[in-house]
């Protein structure tokens, strides 16, 4: 042991003491991003995606208005060739999915939604799973997610020049305007195809990657109905027309994957790749019941696009991380006000 | 002249598991921060590094009840006697709490809990939204606990080493006992 210290020497101690304090706590309040106002934070993006009304307390904070189904995912063997993910090995899996509407407003009327939305969880029989969630649009409005953020801040924006300069500053947004200004409307979730968008890398069993983007392509014929009659029709139209269609027969997509060739922009969903890409059908998505949301198992599921089965991972695409991170946090606050979307089924927890 | 100190494996495992700890600490806050793609590269440290900590924790507490501690200096004022063995109790409860806390929140959310490709956990709770929702919050908040405490004994540990002289830091200190004589 040391001689105990001079007043002096103690003076200096206590500097360094302070000093290691302060310092740690400084660190740790930059890494927190609490010095960088300026980061791109989850609570930004998902503050911006809040319609003028606020939130819909314990609902998503996008894609709010949805129903429940189950179903089975029939893998035919043939994404094989890709990834050496179970869920692609022949075999028929089971499903826990979400119809929904690209908007997070809860009151808006089922007409008025552009993009519609079809969310799987596909569970394998080793406890592997694959969670994604897919849009009608066949590529992004942006590139990268601080240009979403850019854009709800300018669609939001009362400034009648905000949407002219954001499309200056970011024009692959002109693509998805002509898409939504002339692709066919229908009256059915069933018609509709769903682009997963975003790429992710498939590893075959060889161990070779492939970059592969997929959709789910429709076995029903979409029937083009203009806005104007849909607007007519009940605010929550798709959802009684997909209770009646099932009743009626069976509800099935074909899910078909796209592989990209050395160029292609694998790190931008705003760009389609060109025509002629290799695509492979590996299996079909049938609908068996379906559920109210508020009662419904999809209800809970946070359909984090990062959940993949082993032979499958994210890419160079930055938006599966930046989902992530937005949806955990949607998922905690709806989790926080579980009390206001209580469960309506007699007997349901309340 | 000679200090008691902890065994060699206790030290070892105590400065391993503080650089642990605090990496984990930085690691959590900054994941939450980010939408970029070191949210998802952060992640996946965060989870198997935390489930790391819970084993080492239980080696670490096997080894604290069959060896023991050396007694705290008789002349500290009881006070920071009592101080220092509840902030231990507290950090040795954080250790266990903080792991099983992220487990049971992703059990709760219905999350996969993956460590990495082709090792995952089960899960140790049911879905339930609800609790999820509380241990999402514990998990935050005590976190922040957890920092506030360790910094309270980093400072006591540099008191010791620093002002007070008195053997307790030296006890701990991560090098060999022939270099303190
Ligand atoms: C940075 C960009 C994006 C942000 C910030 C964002 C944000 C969100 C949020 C907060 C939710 C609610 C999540 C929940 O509470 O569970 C959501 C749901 C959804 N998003 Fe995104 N999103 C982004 C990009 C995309 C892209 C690229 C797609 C399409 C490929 C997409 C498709 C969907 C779908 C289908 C849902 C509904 C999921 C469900 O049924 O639970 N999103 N989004
Ligand atoms: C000593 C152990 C651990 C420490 C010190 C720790 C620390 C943290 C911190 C500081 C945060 C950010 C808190 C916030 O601001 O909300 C966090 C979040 C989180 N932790 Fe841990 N953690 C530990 C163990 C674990 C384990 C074992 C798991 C899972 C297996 C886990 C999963 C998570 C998850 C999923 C989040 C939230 C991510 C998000 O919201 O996007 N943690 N943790």
């Amino acid at each position: 042991m040391q001689p105990p210290s001079t007043p002096h020497f103690r003076l200096g101690a206590f500097a360094v003491i302070a000093g290691v304090l302060c310092g740690a706590t400084a660190a740790f309040a930059y890494t927190a991003g609490w010095l960088s106002p300026g980061r791109l934070s989850r609570e930004k993006v998902v503050g911006a995606l809040s319609p003028p009304g606020g939130p819909a307390p314990g609902h998503r904070r996008n894609h709010v208005k949805g129903i429940c189904f189950t179903g089975t995912f029939e893998a035919n063997g043939a994404g094989a060739a890709l990834s050496r993910a179970r869920l692609l090995a022949a075999g028929a899996y089971p499903v826990i999915g979400r119809l929904n509407l690209g908007t997070a407003a809860i009151s808006e009327p089922d007409a008025k939604a552009r993009v519609r939305g079809l969310s799987l969880q596909i569970l394998g029989p080793d406890g592997s799973e694959w969670r994604t969630g897919m849009i009608t649009p066949p590529f992004f409005p942006v590139s990268t997610p601080e240009a979403f953020y850019a854009l709800l801040q300018a669609s939001a924006s009362k400034e009648p020049g905000a949407m002219p300069a954001f499309a200056a500053a970011h024009p692959e947004i002109a693509a998805f305007g002509a898409w939504a200004g002339s692709a066919p409307w229908t009256g059915s979730y069933a018609e509709e195809r769903y682009n997963g968008i975003n790429a992710f890398v498939f590893t075959d069993a060889g161990g070779s990657d492939h970059v592969v983007r997929w959709s789910m392509r429709p076995a029903a014929q979409p029937v083009p109905v203009p806005p104007d009659h849909l607007a007519t029709r009940a605010p929550d139209f798709l959802n009684q027309e997909i209770r009646t269609r099932l009743a009626a027969g069976p509800v099935r997509w074909t899910m078909a994957l796209t592989v990209a060739e050395p160029g292609d922009p694998v790190d931008d969903p705003s760009k389609a790749w060109p025509e002629g890409r290799r695509t492979i059908d590996v299996g079909t998505l049938t609908i068996q019941a379906l559920q109210e949301e508020a009662d419904g198992p999809c209800r809970d599921v946070n359909y984090d696009p990062t959940v993949l089965p082993d032979g499958i991972r994210t890419s160079a695409d930055p938006f599966p991380a930046a989902r992530s991170s937005a949806y955990a946090l949607s998922y905690r606050r709806r989790a926080a006000e579980a009390g206001s979307y209580p469960h309506t089924a007699p007997g349901a927890r309340p | 002249m000679t200090v008691a100190r902890f065994s060699p494996l206790q030290r070892l495992v105590h400065w391993v598991m503080a650089a642990c700890i605090l990496a984990m600490l930085f690691i959590g806050v900054g994941m939450v921060s980010t939408i970029s793609a070191r949210y998802l590269t952060l992640v996946s440290i965060h989870k198997p590094l935390g489930i790391a900590i819970l084993v080492l924790a239980l080696l670490r507490l096997v080894l604290r009840l069959r060896r023991g501690a050396p007694p705290l200096p008789a002349d500290l004022p009881e006070p920071m006697k009592l101080a220092a063995h509840l902030s231990h109790l507290v950090l040795y409860g954080l250790m266990f709490a903080m792991p099983l806390l992220g487990w049971a929140m992703l059990s709760a959310e219905g999350y996969p809990v993956v460590l990495f490709d082709g090792l995952r956990l089960p899960p140790i709770l049911p879905q339930n939204l609800e609790l999820y929702a509380l241990l999402r919050g514990a998990h935050g908040y005590l976190a922040y606990a957890f920092f506030a405490v360790i910094l309270l004994h980093l400072g006591a540990a540099l008191f010791h080493a620093l002002v007070r002289r008195d053997g307790v830091f030296e006890a701990m200190a991560p090098v060999p006992t022939r270099a303190l004589d």
